[in-house]
């Protein structure tokens, strides 16, 4: 008979798991009242340095070729499926059945398949070339907002997580999540499956936290240029709404998606995290050809 | 017993000894210090008004110099009553174009010199970059040693230089740049403090921003001490800029701590203690607005210098 190694649940900022700059943590159980982990309480300043992380990570990674980041998606997903029973057995612990752990931790996986391939095909589909009335061509297409500050789905370990990254960074976006306080096993476990799967550091940062304490932070930096809500209280809502204003962040919510659903896997969040950019560009009338446009 | 005659030349050669590892665990306590509220503001206020605002580059252009003496005077107008940085510090070249822009605003212009930054010219030849930038209008002279001489041991030859180029300044006051990066150990720093201050040094400066590591807080460390054994000795005031890698509010606090528990009060001015630095004033001022809004700052909200 040996003890079990107790694995320590660390919050995932600019590709290394420190501890909460705060030295707080909680207890995660589950409903049957086991105590499962002692996870950071973050902070604040956590949210702060990870903005930061990701505000570094963002140049790179969104001038990446749109067909590299969906190859390191389909990585996330390679690597997600070698440690499945890792998934598992935590989903099981915060009151999964056995049945529902292995399916949603399969939804998962296919939901990064399932982006990986939208990489490099959402931009032929929501751009553009529009009509104008002289020599040019005028092209529309969506480009990367910036830093995404998401509050992932509550009442979901994994699926809910996997479901708002994955169309955030496919974009190239770069992210800063809080975890499912309730559930933050798994997100601990997706940050290792991240970090070991060549997404560069600081594009995802993962921080287990209370909602109340931190949503205000998450909606009022000036460096972060959208964010992501998934619930439905009205009074969090507005409060996003109104901090949104000081810098009009992009505000997304997505509280009325069911994520074990196929519905709600959609190129349309893609663009939702993305900013319309508009080019005038000279024709060359050589030889007298007409633009057609 | 105190020595006060300033022509008094110690032998260079028995500079005191630094303890490597006394020197960084000290330098590192300075850092546990907790500083908040409004002795916060107040040391980013004072941090800001310590600054050298530089620009050092090959393709710095008129527009540019013109446009960070701007920043200089105006660092963030959405605050009223913001201090103005220190100094701009720029080329030679550009020393009349900076004064003209600063005009008026009490920013003071200095100025590289003496083949900056690799100090690789004939005497005659830094002694000449050193006038034409003194008579271009520049109220400081920021100089590099002769860092090969000195390691070669020839410390006349760097003492004798510094004291030229001094002469040189006439009334500007002269900073020596030691360029620490390139003197490997701190008993060489030590030394080269030692001989910048009696050769004439207003201000002894760690970096050209050229080189990593630039300034770090134990090299400054041991020239803080290096002032104040020679303030002992001497009654003479000496002045410090670190330079180069300090780009955070928070680091430059840290600087603030240890020049106030080294030198005391007395040097916690822009007349006796700079920051050469070009990013670390955005980063101040994004801290200053957070600390008056109560939201975290983006950098898109603040002009870049």
């Amino acid at each position: 008979m040996r003890l079990e190694v107790l694995k320590t649940y660390k919050i995932y900022i600019g590709g290394k798991f420190p501890r909460t700059e705060s030295g707080r943590y909680y207890i995660a159980e589950n409903k049957k009242g086991d105590k499962l982990a002692n996870v950071c309480l973050g902070s604040r300043k956590d949210f702060r340095d990870a903005v930061g992380a990701a505000r570094t990570a963002f140049s790179d990674w969104a001038s990446r070729a749109a067909f590299n980041r969906g190859q390191i998606l389909y990585r996330i997903a390679e690597m997600l499926e070698g440690r499945k029973g890792q998934f598992i057995e935590e989903l099981i612990k915060q009151d999964s059945s056995r049945v529902q752990a292995e399916k949603e931790v399969e939804l998962s996986i296919e939901r990064l398949i399932y982006y990986a391939g939208w990489c490099d095909k959402y931009q032929q589909v929501f751009s553009s070339v529009n009509p104008v009335a002289s020599s040019h061509f005028n092209f529309s297409t969506p480009e990367p907002t910036g830093v995404v500050s998401i509050i992932a789905p509550q009442d979901s370990s994994l699926l809910g997580l996997v479901s708002v990254i994955a169309p955030i960074i496919v974009g190239g976006n770069t992210c800063v999540v809080l975890a499912s306080s309730a559930k933050p096993l798994c997100a601990v476990t997706f940050a290792e499956v991240l970090h070991s799967s060549d997404v560069p550091g600081g594009v995802v940062n993962i921080i287990t936290g209370k909602v109340p304490e931190l949503l205000n932070w998450f909606s009022n930096h000036m460096d972060v240029n959208a964010i992501v809500y998934c619930a439905n209280d009205k009074e969090s809502i507005q409060k996003i709404q109104q901090n949104a204003t000081l810098n009009m962040k992009r505000v997304l919510l997505w509280n009325h998606q069911q994520w074990p659903q196929l519905s709600s896997q959609s190129p349309y969040l893609i663009c939702e995290a993305q900013e319309i950019k508009t080019t005038w560009h000279p024709i060359e009338n050589i030889g007298g050809a007409k633009s057609g446009y | 017993m105190v020595e006060k005659n300033l022509a008094y030349f110690p032998d260079f050669s028995v500079s005191p000894r630094i303890d490597q590892v006394g020197i960084e665990e000290r330098a590192a306590r300075f850092t546990k210090r907790s500083i908040k509220k409004e002795t916060k503001l107040n040391g980013l206020l004072l941090t800001l008004n310590m600054i050298d605002l530089t620009t050092l580059e090959g393709k710095d252009t008129v527009g540019k110099v013109q446009q960070m003496c701007y920043k200089a005077k105006h660092l963030h107008d959405a605050y009223e009553g913001l201090p103005t940085v220190a100094a701009v510090c720029v080329y030679p070249t550009m020393v009349s174009v900076a004064k003209k822009a600063v005009a008026g605003s009490g920013v003071k212009v200095a100025s590289v010199a003496t083949a900056f930054p690799s100090g690789q010219a004939p005497r005659d030849v830094k002694i000449r970059d050193t006038k034409y930038a003194v008579a271009e209008g520049a109220d400081e002279i920021d100089m590099v040693i002769s860092r090969g001489k000195f390691l070669e041991g020839e410390y006349n030859f760097v003492f004798d230089e510094i004291a030229a180029i001094k002469e040189a300044c006439g009334s500007a006051r002269l900073k020596v740049i030691l360029e620490t990066g390139e003197l490997v150990t701190y008993d060489k720093v030590r030394r080269a403090s030692d001989i910048a201050m009696y050769a004439g040094a207003d201000f002894i400066k760690t970096s050209t921003g050229k080189i990593s590591p630039a300034a770090t807080m134990p090299v400054t460390l041991v020239m803080l001490e290096a002032i104040r054994d020679f303030y002992y000795k001497t009654g003479r005031r000496i002045a410090m800029k670190p330079a180069g890698g300090i780009s955070k509010s928070k680091l430059a606090l840290h600087y603030l701590v240890m020049l106030n528990e080294i030198l005391g009060e007395a040097w916690m001015n822009n007349e006796w203690f700079r920051f050469g630095a070009s990013s670390l004033a955005n980063d101040v001022l994004m801290q200053i607005m957070k600390e008056k809004t109560g939201v975290y700052q983006g950098k898109d909200y603040f002009s870049l210098d």
